[in-house]
């Protein structure tokens, strides 16, 4: 599903250098955890993986399904399958949420030569959607994001994941600003999206949320590189002996 | 020997002074309209205004207007659907107002048949008020309205001036009874190379409640002068929409005295500015009557060359107490060579008001763009999904689903030309 080889990449506007040498493979249907401690690069590699231009990839390769993603922008690696789950989403005034999902979707459908939805179609299926993620539809209603809850945010998230069924998902820090009982309706929706021929690439820097979408896989990143890849029991590890250990092993 | 420095004329005033010359044994008017168009042309001979008057430091009309054709007699414009169904149209096609239908307390009369008569008349202040100064010499018809008092019209009235190049100047006298409600639509438009000249003067009772729609369409070589006065008696309210989406040279003024106590006086503007245009909206509002509420809010959006203005001068004058006027001007740019003028003033000489003002410019948010792509819309409509919200509640705001749509369907028509 995806391979990254010997990734480099630096801020654009400062030339910073955040990913260096970066190696991970995810295969078809596996859940990977990416763990480390906080400024390791882990949000970084979130966003370039979805594309994001502030970000320049100097060297190595990201592949997706055996094809580089890296000339590709942002919305036709969306359309291509690849969802990124934002740690943070962004408020977006004027832009109805219903709106905003219907042109999402839509656009997707599009460049893969699909018909665009019908509206009963759409919102059958949106309903189903946020109804499973106990969301209350009246935030269907209010301009994106604007006014939610952290935790209705995230929720507002998977729901989009849900309805653009993307194959390979990054999830940055779904778990943060959430209370125990929205971190399990979050994971709930997340499980629920496992699936054969869908990847996931979560991103946390707790253990927390891997208690409930348990990882096949769990990488370190640290200093821009991958140091130790394992099982789930790797998390467990770090979660009583902290990062310092790997690290150290590492360095 | 006693010499008069004359100015040399720009090709658009001798352009202006040599068209009037043509067509003055056409345009109608008894002899006081007569001799009030002369004054009018004058006053083009001693100069268009400069950036030197205030009211033009951004648009140097002298320099600016640059597209005067001549009046074209075989043009023959047409009449546009009415931007709302089920609408009365009362077009003035080329400068000529064709037959109006019968609307129920609505008194219609052709403005050239009234000049002719010496029933109405066409006021003349200054050559600084170039648009009143270009449209008293050439406006060749339009149509002087009269809303009953107590009346309410459901069906939008909808005035069109309409041209098929060359030059149209237009008048719109609107009289609202006591009590009246009505929405109007205003529509600016035309193909070919033009000057265009219009001004709609509204004149409110008291409690009369008017929505004016002005949508202004000029093709990329006109050249358009226009204006909306209104007068405000007591309790009256004016919501005033103005939709500019094209023209080269725009000078849209509103000038509104709130002279009634507690009138409402509402602005929403959105302009669309792309290519070469340069459009001014200068408004002029007098807070004259006690308790009066105004708020005014435009919102811009500039690609390729453009250059928007937005002068927004609110006056409250002494007696003017408990007056609320709020005014907002947001510019979003879309490319580097695009230009934004603000200058909002606020001259206060009553002590117990609440007044103020704000201007931001800005960009399409980077953060929001990416977060739109990352969902798989592509670049171009992401953008102008982004470009709509900016735009989404000035427009919303009017409430009328009909309207509403009608107008984002002209945004959507503004995109699609931009690409």
């Amino acid at each position: 599903m995806l391979e990254i080889k010997n990734l480099h990449a630096r801020i654009a506007e400062d030339g910073t250098e955040i990913i260096r040498g970066l190696n991970l493979t995810v295969k078809d249907g596996e859940v990977a955890a990416i763990m480390g401690p906080n400024g390791s690069g882990k949000s970084t590699l979130s966003y370039i993986l979805a594309g994001r231009e502030d970000y320049e990839v100097t060297e190595g390769e990201i592949l997706f399904n055996g094809e580089s993603i890296l000339d590709m922008d942002p919305a036709e690696r969306a359309a291509a399958g690849i969802f990124l789950a934002f740690q943070y989403p962004m408020e977006i005034p004027g832009v109805a949420t219903m709106e905003f999902l219907k042109v999402a979707l839509n656009a997707q459908r599009k460049a893969r030569g699909e018909e665009p939805l019908k509206i009963p179609e759409l919102l059958k299926r949106v309903k189903e959607a946020a109804g499973s993620l106990h969301m209350n539809t009246d935030m269907l209603k209010r301009p994106l994001n604007v006014g939610f809850s952290g935790g209705e945010k995230k929720r507002a998230e998977i729901l989009q994941m849900k309805l653009l069924e993307p194959s390979l998902c990054v999830l940055d820090e779904t778990d943060s600003g959430l209370d125990i009982d929205a971190l399990k309706i979050v994971a709930d929706g997340v499980n629920a999206l496992r699936a054969p021929d869908r990847s996931m690439v979560v991103i946390t820097h707790y253990q927390r949320l891997l208690e409930y979408i348990v990882p096949d896989s769990v990488h370190v990143l640290y200093r821009g590189r991958v140091v130790k890849s394992g099982d789930k029991s790797l998390a467990l590890e770090l979660e009583s002996n902290g990062y310092a250990g790997v690290i150290g092993e590492a360095a | 020997m006693n010499m008069h420095a004359q100015p040399q004329m720009t090709p658009a005033e001798a352009a202006l002074v040599d068209g009037f010359l043509a067509r003055m044994s056409d345009l109608p008017g008894n002899a006081e309209t007569t001799v009030l168009r002369d004054e009018a042309v004058e006053q083009v001979k001693s100069g268009l205004p400069t950036r030197r008057i205030e009211a033009w430091h951004y648009t140097d009309l002298r320099r600016l207007l640059t597209i005067v054709p001549d009046f074209d007699p075989a043009a023959r414009a047409k009449a546009l659907p009415s931007l709302l169904a089920g609408s009365t149209v009362l077009p003035v096609l080329n400068g000529i107002a064709a037959p109006a239908p019968a609307v129920d307390s609505l008194a219609v009369a052709a403005l050239a048949q009234k000049l002719h008569d010496g029933t109405a008349s066409i006021p003349l202040t200054g050559p600084e008020d170039a648009v009143g100064t270009i449209n008293a010499a050439l406006v060749s018809d339009g149509y002087v309205l009269s809303l009953e008092a107590g009346a309410t019209v459901e069906a939008p009235i909808e005035l069109q001036n309409i041209h098929a190049g060359g030059q149209a100047h237009a008048r719109f006298d609107v009289a609202i009874g006591a009590g009246a409600k009505a929405t109007f639509i205003e529509r600016q438009a035309g193909e070919g190379s033009a000057l265009v000249s219009s001004i709609s003067a509204l004149d409110l009772a008291e409690g009369a409640e008017i929505v004016w729609i002005v949508v202004q369409e000029q093709p990329v070589d006109a050249s358009y002068l226009g204006r909306v006065e209104a007068e405000l008696g007591k309790d009256a309210k004016l919501t005033l929409f103005l939709l500019n989406a094209g023209g080269r040279l725009v000078r849209q003024e509103v000038k509104v005295a709130a002279e009634g106590e507690s009138s409402t006086f509402t602005l929403r503007g959105v302009n669309l500015l792309g290519g070469q245009t340069h459009c001014d909206v200068t408004m002029l509002l007098d807070h004259i009557g006690y308790g009066a509420q105004s708020t005014e809010i435009i919102r811009n959006v500039l690609s390729g060359r453009a250059h928007g203005v937005f002068q927004g001068q609110i006056r409250v004058a002494q007696e003017a107490q408990k007056t609320d006027a709020k005014m907002a001007c947001n510019a979003l740019i879309l490319s580097d060579d695009a230009e934004f003028s603000t200058k909002p003033e606020l001259e206060i000489f009553a002590d117990d008001v609440a007044c103020g003002h704000g201007a931001t410019v800005t960009e399409i948010d980077r953060d929001h763009l990416f977060y739109l792509m990352a969902r798989g819309v592509p670049e171009v409509e992401a953008r102008s999904l982004l470009v709509k919200a900016f735009l989404a509640e000035v427009i919303e705001e009017l409430e009328d689903e009909a309207l509403v749509a009608a107008l984002e369907e002209k945004l959507d028509g503004w995109f699609a030309a931009q690409v």
